[in-house]
């Protein structure tokens, strides 16, 4: 094996600051007496799982994390967009209460050779869960930098066998309005659905995330289990998932149905395709403060390198 | 009426204060950092709705006189009316300056490119010959043109619930309560106006026999 010396590991193997910080606690309260805390950090060998008290063990570091400073914990779970839960940003966080996210169950089907389902808690255990530090560029022009913590989105699909028909893979949020009173009033046409072609979803820096700074997902960030793809505005990124279906056809996606002038099925992050409403150009970063300029907006929020082979030959002004 | 001048002096300045409580509230909040994770976005929705508010209440002023007869509160009007003029200029400068950052071009395009922000410009601009007229000394010398002038409110009301129905993403339940109020506003004017319009043409076949 090769030493390094310590200049030349790049911070992203490094376990993060506020991580480690948080396994110090955590490990002197399990010291204090917290016994089964203390079962559920030492009975995993590579695999992860949740204490608890909702911190998960053994987060592997990821190469695809930027090194960009943290948006804020009270930033990320005050600040929300997610209409289930309201449809002020503060709301979700109000109502995040009434979503109770286990036990919660996954369901797979359409175009694959063995669909069913799985637990939350067995993603838990048989994905080793990474630390993924993404920014997040919300329509809205916007964004954030969020340590998620999760799994390659690929690795899940794989499990279900897709057949040579699945072109691309559609996901649905609980409808149960009794967890997200925002479900009562047809704001948006519920369940929530959203897709992906099936390249986008089985790229590595897709994930399925399963908690931040961390923790277990608050239920306001989309608990238990919501997708990232750091390359495409936020509405992408559907929450507390539990269906996925592969499909032949481009699947249905809640905001582009809507207003498909205003929301495209890609929702690419593009400076030179605004919003009718919004310039993309450029986007505020919260936790910035009100006098902080606004930051350039990147093709593809800067994963172009990662991603922008996906969309060679295409028009992204028509298909944005 | 000695006693109606005493309440308004009384009054006046306690509605003042009212007025000005919203931003005194907001910059509250900047000061201990309450203003949330985006600041600047609670500034403008909260400049912008107070400013509609204003307006709102305005344009209750009249229907409220008629419907109770209490004339007093006509000497608000006008208070009422600067200060709508006052948060939609309040909420035009963080636009400006905290949004943009006096990006001229990028201005000109948002207004070029987006009706509610079209809409919103055509509302203050229109707002602004109002609140200069707004004086006695105007008054007097635009004599019964004052009137004629100040109709003008109608337009910047509708043009600013347009500007809020636009900008909606898809929750339109808020736009749709202001454009309520204003359709109930302007709707309990009719009846009077049709009144007066046929008291106007007796008043002339009166005069012609
Ligand atoms: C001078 C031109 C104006 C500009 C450039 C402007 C711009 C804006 C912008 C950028 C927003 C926020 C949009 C968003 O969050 O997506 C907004 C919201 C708003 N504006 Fe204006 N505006 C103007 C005039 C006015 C006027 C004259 C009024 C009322 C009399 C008004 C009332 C509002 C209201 C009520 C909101 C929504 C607040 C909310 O959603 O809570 N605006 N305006």
């Amino acid at each position: 094996m090769l030493i390094k010396k310590p200049h030349e590991i790049p911070p992203s193997e490094i376990t993060p600051r506020h991580i480690w910080e948080r396994r110090r606690d955590f490990l002197k309260v399990s010291a204090a007496g917290l016994g089964l805390a203390a079962t559920a950090a030492f009975t995993g060998t590579g695999l992860a799982r949740a204490s608890a008290t909702g911190i998960i063990e053994h987060i592997q570091p990821s190469p695809y994390s930027t090194d960009e400073p943290l948006t804020s914990l009270e930033d990320i779970t005050s600040y929300n967009n997610f209409y289930e839960l309201g449809t002020d940003k503060s709301d979700p966080k109000a109502n995040a209460k009434f979503l109770r996210p286990r036990p919660w169950t996954l369901k797979v089907d359409g175009e694959c050779a063995a669909p069913g389902e799985i637990g939350v808690e067995d993603i838990l255990a048989l994905y080793t869960q990474e630390e993924r530090i993404y920014r997040l560029r919300c329509v809205e022009a916007w964004a954030m930098v969020v340590p998620w913590v999760g799994f390659p989105l690929g690795d899940l699909l794989k499990r279900f066998e897709p057949t040579a028909n699945a072109k691309y893979v559609a996901f649905e949020t609980l409808f149960d309005p009794e967890q997200m009173p925002g479900q009562r009033r047809k704001v948006l046409e519920w369940p929530y659905r959203e897709g992906l072609r099936m390249d986008e979803a089985m790229h590595p820096l897709t994930i399925l995330s399963t908690g931040l700074y961390g923790e277990l997902l608050p239920n306001q960030n989309g608990a238990p289990l919501r997708l990232v793809v750091p390359w495409k505005y936020g509405f992408k990124s559907i929450k507390s998932i539990v269906r996925i279906s592969f499909t032949e056809t481009e699947p249905h996606a809640t905001w582009n149905r809507m207003q498909p002038n205003e929301y495209g099925f890609y929702a690419n992050v593009n400076p030179e395709v605004n919003h009718p409403r919004w310039s993309q150009r450029s986007h505020r970063m919260i936790g910035d403060g009100w006098l902080a300029k606004k930051h350039p907006t990147l093709l593809f929020n800067g994963y172009a390198d990662q991603v922008a082979h996906l969309y060679a030959g295409m028009d992204l002004n028509r298909f944005f | 009426m000695s006693s109606g001048q005493d309440r308004t002096r009384l009054l006046k300045p306690l509605l003042f204060a009212l007025c000005l409580l919203p931003l005194l509230l907001l910059v509250g909040r900047g000061i201990i950092g309450s203003l949330g994770p985006n600041p600047v976005e609670v500034l403008t929705h909260e400049t912008g709705n107070w400013a509609l508010r204003l307006l709102l209440l305005t344009l209750a002023v009249t229907p409220v006189r008629r419907l109770t007869g209490q004339v007093l509160i006509l000497r608000f009007r006008r208070m009422l009316g600067l200060f709508a003029f006052f948060y939609a200029a309040l909420h035009l400068l963080i636009y400006l300056w905290l949004d943009q950052f006096w990006g001229w071009s990028e201005i000109a395009e948002d207004v070029l490119r987006r009706p509610y922000i079209l809409v919103g410009w055509l509302a203050f601009v229109l707002m602004m010959p109002l609140a200069i007229t707004s004086t006695q000394s105007w008054m007097r010398r635009l004599g019964r043109r004052w009137k004629q002038l100040h109709r003008i409110v109608y337009a910047i009301a509708i043009l600013a619930v347009l500007h809020v129905l636009w900008l909606v993403k898809a929750d339109l339940m808020e736009p749709a309560i202001y454009a309520l109020i204003l359709a109930l506003l302007l709707a309990m004017r009719v009846p009077w106006a049709w009144l007066s319009m046929r008291m106007r043409r007796l008043g002339s076949v009166a005069r012609e026999r």
